[in-house]
């Protein structure tokens, strides 16, 4: 496995207090996730606002300290390596940002930005330095002779070109894509998705793909992961997630999403949730979906459901069966 | 009657760097209780079309007309225009955050509302109305949320709170430029389900702005696609997705993940972005971006013109023969040879 995050926690404290800081409460943005990724592979993460996906990246990209458990990169663990021993792990784990309006430097050249890993991190210069850097803006599709212009004078979707070839500068092996393609128009958001794609098979890239759009994940990943309150609730193959979905929040996030088909829009059967998702400072006790749940039951509110250590692993009480309705609503 | 006819609308942008032109001459009709939807990605002038027969687009130079029960929106004054935003026709935008006072209670807000255009109403009136309305959407408790400020209430409660507001007065027309783009897969099922509620009970007509065909396919009566200030393909939504006729449509429809029922496989973009509204290109303006661009495309601009065989109201502004709609093999074959012929 080139990662595995084991047991993740990331707690955010709340503070109140101008000069004297005292901790009133934590934010259980992450709250104990365990998965692997293997080389080669996309794992695709998906789920709400607020579910902490995105907390989670940045945990693994070392970008935040980690409250509680471990994050191995190779074999190695690099939970909370001081800067100086993380920097070696830097080169191999590369981020694309959502918005590739605020992820550029506007006073900048578009030349410099990209080099810029590579200048960090000594590994060249002068006109070999030049010559790599074109040859990048090349390989995602940009013209070579723009190195001189400003991200001010390219299109959205052109930007977020120069995003993939800053995250590959280094030759990476892990790149975490962070709503890559959630601010692009439909045409263009194909196009990166194709980018990526051939970038993968031609450098073998490994991906975790963060996405709120689940028709774009669906299409991009072997395998999903589902989190909802700081918890993944459901990790299966991507095609079995979709067909055959477990989780009850699964189902109900699948049957929401709104689908591009006026004949399978009329047939399809919501699973329209009440109330809205509760708020990570104090998470329901038991399992974190109840008070939300269609199927919940006694037992929910009080015990927690483990994620199941088999090939579709599930974290309920009472999983979906095949072609069950849900529609219905909570058993007497 | 139609409740609102726009025709022949042009909105241009003077700017230092040219004229920018958002809208080039749009035209279309909407009828009382009826789902238009406009769809079209950044920059296509979906949302500048309606702001400017709404009064929005300070600056811009606006021509054409937009008759709505008769009276042309884009001749009144500030004030008559005032007493028809609002009362007649009301607006739900993209972002509940900014569209709601931080400072004032969410209820005041829908009371000042009510009392702004119906003075009569004693302000305890406007307040029932306003717990009544909040409950009609959706809010639990309505009678104490009432007295919540915007950011106690989640983004999805926020954008009920707007539909609350646009319910206030009874309006004939909801305009709603892309009213759950901002929320959640889950949320966003709550509020098209709303609105589709709110509008089959008081007989709403709702002009749905949106770039996303999923939101569309579930709730349009017919969709227009635009591009580059224009109206491209007008259709009933069945129409629209199984048997589209002007490339860009085809091409959207393609570029949706998904749409090649393979995982994985390559998807199929439209080549190149949008064209600069200063300079558009002449012909017609997706020429530079089209697989199957003739030397007629280049030179003279196609109309919007009735395409038969269609549904009904469909129409396309291209130059491709009639037969060549849907997504199959037999419409691929006449498109190419179309282009092969010209």
């Amino acid at each position: 496995m080139l990662l595995e995050v084991d047991g993740l926690v990331k707690h955010f404290p709340i503070t109140t207090g101008a000069i004297v800081k005292r901790a009133v409460g934590q934010v259980r943005a992450v709250d104990g996730v365990t998965l692997a990724l293997a080389a080669g592979q996309t794992l695709g993460l998906v789920g709400e606002t607020g579910c902490g996906k995105s907390t989670l990246a940045r945990c693994v990209a070392g970008l935040y300290p980690v409250t509680a458990g471990t994050v191995r990169f190779d074999g190695q663990d690099i939970t909370n390596l001081p800067r100086r021993r993380m920097r070696p792990h830097r080169r191999d784990i590369q981020v694309i940002f959502q918005d590739p309006y605020g992820s550029l430097n506007p006073r900048r050249r578009v030349g410099s930005i990209i080099a810029d890993p590579l200048v960090i991190h000594r590994v060249m210069s002068g006109e070999e330095l030049r010559r790599t850097v074109q040859e990048l803006m090349e390989r995602v599709g940009l013209n070579p002779e723009h190195y001189n212009r400003f991200p001010a004078e390219f299109s959205g979707g052109q930007r977020q070109r120069i995003g993939v070839a800053r995250a590959l500068a280094l030759k990476p092996r892990l790149i975490i894509c962070d709503e890559p393609v959630s601010a692009l128009d439909v045409s263009i958001q194909a196009q990166i998705l194709n980018l990526l794609k051939d970038l993968q098979d031609d450098f073998g890239l490994t991906y975790l793909f963060i996405a709120h759009d689940l028709s774009v994940v669906r299409h991009i990943s072997d395998r999903i992961a589902v989190m909802y309150l700081g918890k993944i609730v459901e990790l299966a193959e991507a095609d079995e997630l979709y067909e055959a979905p477990r989780h009850p929040y699964t189902a109900a996030l699948l049957s929401a999403t709104a689908v591009a088909d006026p004949d399978e829009a009329e047939r399809r059967q919501r699973v329209i949730l009440t109330g809205d998702v509760p708020s990570p400072i104090d998470p329901p006790p038991g399992c974190r979906f109840h008070p939300r749940c269609p199927k919940a039951q006694q037992v929910c509110a009080e015990r927690e459901p483990e994620l199941e250590r088999k090939q579709h692993l599930v974290a309920c009480h009472f999983p979906v069966a095949a072609g069950e309705d849900l529609t219905a609503g909570r058993p007497a | 009657m139609s409740l609102l006819e726009v025709t022949d609308l042009r909105v241009s942008f003077p700017t230092s760097d040219g004229v920018v032109q958002a809208v080039r001459g749009l035209s279309f009709t909407i009828g009382r209780g009826r789902t238009l939807a406009i769809v079209g990605e950044s920059g296509s002038g979906k949302t500048v079309s309606t702001q400017a027969v709404l009064g929005l687009t300070p600056g811009a130079d606006i021509s054409g007309t937009a008759l709505f029960e008769g009276v042309d929106l884009l001749k009144l004054d500030a004030e008559q225009l005032r007493r028809v935003r609002g009362a007649e026709i009301s607006v739900v935008f993209q972002d509940p955050l900014t569209s709601l006072h931080p400072l004032y209670k969410v209820g005041w807000q829908i009371e000042e509302l009510i009392r702004v255009h119906q003075p009569e109403v004693t302000r305890a009136a406007a307040r029932r109305r306003a717990v009544e309305l909040l409950g009609l959407v959706g809010i639990p408790r309505p009678d104490r949320r009432v007295d919540d400020y915007p950011h106690q209430f989640s983004g999805g409660m926020r954008q009920r709170a707007m539909i609350a507001m646009a319910l206030a007065l009874n309006p004939k027309l909801i305009v709603a430029d892309e009213p759950t783009t901002a929320l959640d897969a889950t949320v966003q099922a709550q509020i098209l389900e709303l609105i589709g509620r709110v509008q089959a009970e008081f007989d709403i007509a709702l002009l749905l702005i949106t770039h996303d065909l999923g939101v569309v396919a579930g709730i349009a009566d017919e969709v227009l696609v635009m591009y580059a200030g224009l109206v491209v393909e007008r259709a009933d939504r069945r129409t629209l997705y199984y048997r589209p006729h002007h490339p860009y449509t085809k091409g959207l429809l393609e570029s949706l993940p998904g749409s090649t029922g393979d995982r994985g496989g390559r998807l199929r973009p439209i080549p190149g972005s949008p064209p600069s509204l200063i300079a558009v290109p002449g012909g017609c303006a997706f020429h530079p971006r089209c697989p199957y661009a003739m030397p007629v495309c280049l030179a003279e601009r196609p109309p919007l013109a009735p395409v038969t065989g269609g549904g009904p109201g469909h129409a396309s502004a291209c130059w491709l023969p009639h037969e060549a709609v849907g997504l199959g093999a037999a419409a691929e074959e006449l498109r190419t040879r179309a282009k092969e012929d010209a």
